[in-house]
């Protein structure tokens, strides 16, 4: 297939699912500002979601303060913010586009009605209306586009860049939850050894990748930090965990290898195996925080590795 | 001015006034045979089920997609791309129209080709004095690069649209007369095939009731055409789309038709010349294309050649065409015989080439530099429409019924000065057809573009696109400026 196909379904992939993980963790964020909450806490956790997507400094050029109101705007609908879920799925939406033709009907349309109807909620102001049924839809629109495209497209090489996309964008995100998530409580619990609040930290950070039920089911055990981290980076079955989205990412990179791909496919297969042989006691004594570093700077060299070998022309093609 | 012909009803002329009161007035004892069926279930339709009907219909459109880019708008979801405006009354043209029809536009694209060929080779017909030799050599539209240079069959243009109009006689009759033709990168096949598919979804029933030739094999048509034109030798050509990207109003058509011939959808950027041949980048590294489908226009096509600060096109495209390494459809250089100054030579040419006489008429022309042409146009001036033959957009244009006394007088010295820049015909008056609009059911302007495929043979479907004027009494069918479009019914006997 095209190169040029290859990476606009790639990114059309990656930016649908990086939508649906900003309504994730928006979410779990809006949530938890329903409890009582002292006001530090509560800033503390929207300015954890802005620093989750390194938009630190863009949100302090708009934002005069961090509150619920303005991170949900700006990580919604803000047309300057690049992450923000309006521009997500216009990229989305615009990749998609491009590419029509190497979509079945049923997975363009979806993706065309999605990003209509997004507009329209947003103009009917359901972000104010009702922010959790808002994140609900982004969240449902994404599995629906991932349902569709499983369900209809042929398993070809246009099907297994798509999953590399979603993958890679899944396992990044994951990384950067939890980087932050236990960096803000590594700073915080001598403050405040509160149990029941620990819980309720734990429990939203499960519910936002959907692990809160899962959580209990692989454990049968009250909720600890360092088996939330082993859940979320050690374990194969669990969708959203770093372990499975290299392994589906793995698999699909072999599905589409080329003379060009050896070394990325090696790197991957590396990243696999340590996340399939590790153990969480051991990446805790080396330091979590190192350790996501090390992940991230990996998946972003994978990024860079697929669009040199499949995306973009070699230069040798060109006389 | 005359009395407009009516596609559907042959009184209209008399009861124009009664018909915009509602689709109650749309059958009744002037409907004409072929649209009789439709009338009647016209009649027994509520207005309120065809404004849902047509609600649902522009749902879908956007829900599809189907739409034409605009530029500059702030995106907004529904801001920078437009849906051509689909009117839910079909236009029937009886089965013996067809056949003639057809027959005409074989003929006419046919003879046309050849005087491309002929025009780049031998140049038979300037020699014979029926063509202006200095029309052709002096053309902006004439490409020398391509003298000499041999196309697979010798045929040019592979995919034409011939634009058509109906103009109604005194007598009540109408005939059809070719207004254009459109021989570079004709568009608008795909709303010929998604308001069929519109049509069925919306209206099941009518397709039961009437025997309507299909038309959804186009794609089919267009991807053997294409194949029959590959470079000679080519056993199992690969043919590409060739699209100036997804910002270009017609992006939708170049998807929509890569799709359903199943051939990559390709941008310039993908594609590069090596050891005389054309590649496209792939996953797999580079795979040789063989036939190209271009939807740009010759001067963007190489930098090398032709504007060089094209981004859209190839460098080296030209080279590896000439030496016959890849086929471009259309051709190089076919512009040359759409152009105006060209279009009142036609009829001779198909005598010229094919030595038969012309089935389809041009609009009666007088070409000024004919000395006794422009005497009955400066005696005519306040009844024709004169226009430059190199103008476009009605620039330099004089519509004499509606010009004033000086405004006559001011043109007649231009005229005189350089008469071999104009062209005269009378005005038309083109046919109308019954249209939903919003005050109800209105008799509104159309035309009809078929498109005629020519490869190892000439193939088309039945019918065309039809174009509307969305209008009272406008003219302008173009879908820049309110035009919209219809479903086109061919009745088979």
């Amino acid at each position: 297939m095209l190169s040029r196909t290859a990476d606009h379904l790639f990114w059309f992939s990656r930016y649908i699912e990086r939508a649906e993980n900003t309504a994730r963790m928006l979410d779990i964020a809006y949530q938890t500002s329903l409890q009582p909450q002292s006001a530090e806490a509560s800033e503390q956790s929207w300015r954890s979601l802005v620093s989750i997507s390194e938009l630190n400094s863009l949100y302090g050029t708009k934002y005069p303060a961090i509150n619920g109101r303005s991170v949900m705007a700006f990580m919604v609908a803000d047309e300057a913010n690049a992450s923000s879920i309006y521009n997500c799925l216009r990229a989305a939406r615009e990749n998609a586009r491009a590419v029509r033709g190497s979509l079945t009907t049923e997975v363009w349309e979806t993706m065309n009605q999605t990003w209509l109807e997004f507009c329209k909620l947003l103009r009917e102001g359901a972000l104010t209306r009702d922010p959790s049924a808002l994140f609900e839809w982004v969240k449902y629109r994404s599995h629906l586009s991932r349902g569709v495209t499983v369900g209809t497209m042929l398993q070809d090489e246009a099907f297994h860049f798509l999953r590399i996309g979603s993958f890679l964008e899944r396992a990044d995100n994951t990384a950067r939850l939890l980087d932050v998530k236990f960096y803000r409580h590594e700073g915080d619990t001598s403050t405040d050894p509160d149990a029941a609040r620990d819980f309720y930290y734990w429990s939203a950070v499960l519910r936002s990748v959907s692990g809160f039920e899962i959580y209990r089911k692989v454990y049968s055990n009250v909720i600890q930090p360092d088996k939330v981290a082993e859940l979320l980076i050690l374990r194969p079955d669990m969708p959203r965990s770093l372990s499975h989205c290299v392994t589906r990412m793995l698999a699909n990179l072999r599905r589409v290898a080329n003379p060009q791909s050896g070394e990325t496919l090696r790197r991957v297969g590396r990243l696999e195996a340590e996340l399939a042989f590790g153990r969480i006691d051991e990446i805790l004594a080396t330091g979590l925080h190192p350790f996501l570093d090390g992940f991230l700077a990996e998946v972003g060299d994978l990024g860079a590795g697929i669009s040199r070998d499949f995306l973009v022309p070699s230069t040798s093609d060109t006389p | 001015m005359q009395t407009p012909f009516d596609e559907m009803n042959a009184l209209a002329a008399q009861s124009q006034s009664q018909v915009q009161g509602g689709s109650r007035q749309a059958s009744g004892p002037g409907v004409r045979a072929h649209y009789e069926a439709y009338a009647r279930w016209l009649a027994e339709q509520p207005e309120s089920l065809m404004r849902e009907r047509r609600e649902q219909a522009e749902l879908i459109f956007r829900r599809v997609g189907i739409t034409f880019a605009v530029y500059g708008d702030k995106d907004s979801g529904e801001g920078t791309e437009r849906l051509i405006p689909f009117d839910l009354i079909p236009r029937v043209i009886p089965a013996a129209e067809w056949t003639s029809m057809q027959a005409g536009l074989a003929q006419r694209v046919t003879a046309l080709n050849r005087f491309i060929h002929d025009v780049y080779h031998g140049q038979e017909i300037l020699k014979a004095g029926i063509v202006p030799a200095d029309e052709i050599l002096n053309n902006a539209q004439f490409r020398p690069e391509m003298m000499g240079v041999d196309v697979p069959g010798g045929v040019y243009s592979h995919i034409a649209g011939v634009d058509i109009v109906r103009a109604g006689h005194a007598d009540g009759s109408g005939q059809y007369y070719v207004l254009e033709d459109n021989l570079r990168v004709p568009s608008g096949v795909s709303y010929m095939l998604e308001n069929r598919k519109m049509m069925m979804r919306l209206f099941p029933e009518l397709f039961v009731q009437h025997r309507i030739a299909p038309v959804a094999h186009y794609p089919d048509l267009l991807l053997d055409t294409l194949r029959s034109v590959a470079p000679p030798g080519v056993s199992d050509p690969t043919v590409v789309v060739l699209t100036p990207g997804m910002y270009n109003s017609a992006y939708f058509e170049h998807a929509f038709l890569a799709q359903q011939m199943g051939v990559e959808l390709v941008e310039g950027q993908d594609l590069f010349v090596d050891g005389g041949f054309v590649y496209m980048r792939t996953t797999r590294g580079p795979r040789r294309v063989d036939v190209i489908y271009r939807r740009l226009d010759d001067d963007f096509l190489d930098p090398k050649v032709f504007r060089a600060d094209s981004q859209l096109g190839c460098a080296g495209l030209v080279d590896a065409y000439k030496a016959g390494k890849v086929t471009l459809s259309n051709a190089i250089g076919t512009g040359i015989a759409d152009d105006k100054s060209i279009y009142p030579y036609v009829p001779k040419m198909i005598e010229f080439y094919l030595g038969e006489k012309p089935i389809l008429q041009n609009v009666p022309t007088y070409v000024c530099r004919d000395k006794d042409d422009l005497a009955y146009t400066l005696a005519h001036l306040s009844e024709l429409v004169v226009k430059e033959v190199h103008g476009a957009g009605g620039y330099g244009m004089l519509v004499g019924p509606a010009a004033t006394k000086a405004e006559v007088e001011a043109f007649r010295a231009q005229l005189i000065a350089n008469p071999s820049n104009y062209i005269a015909q009378p005005t038309l008056s083109l046919s109308t057809c019954p249209t939903f609009v919003e005050s109800g059911i209105a008799p509104r302007h159309i035309d009809l573009r078929p498109f005629v495929l020519s490869g190892d043979t000439v193939r088309m479907v039945p019918g065309g696109l039809t174009r509307v004027a969305l209008k009272a009494g406008s003219l302008v069918v173009n879908s820049s400026q309110g035009g919209g479009t219809k479903d086109t019914w061919v009745l088979e006997d």
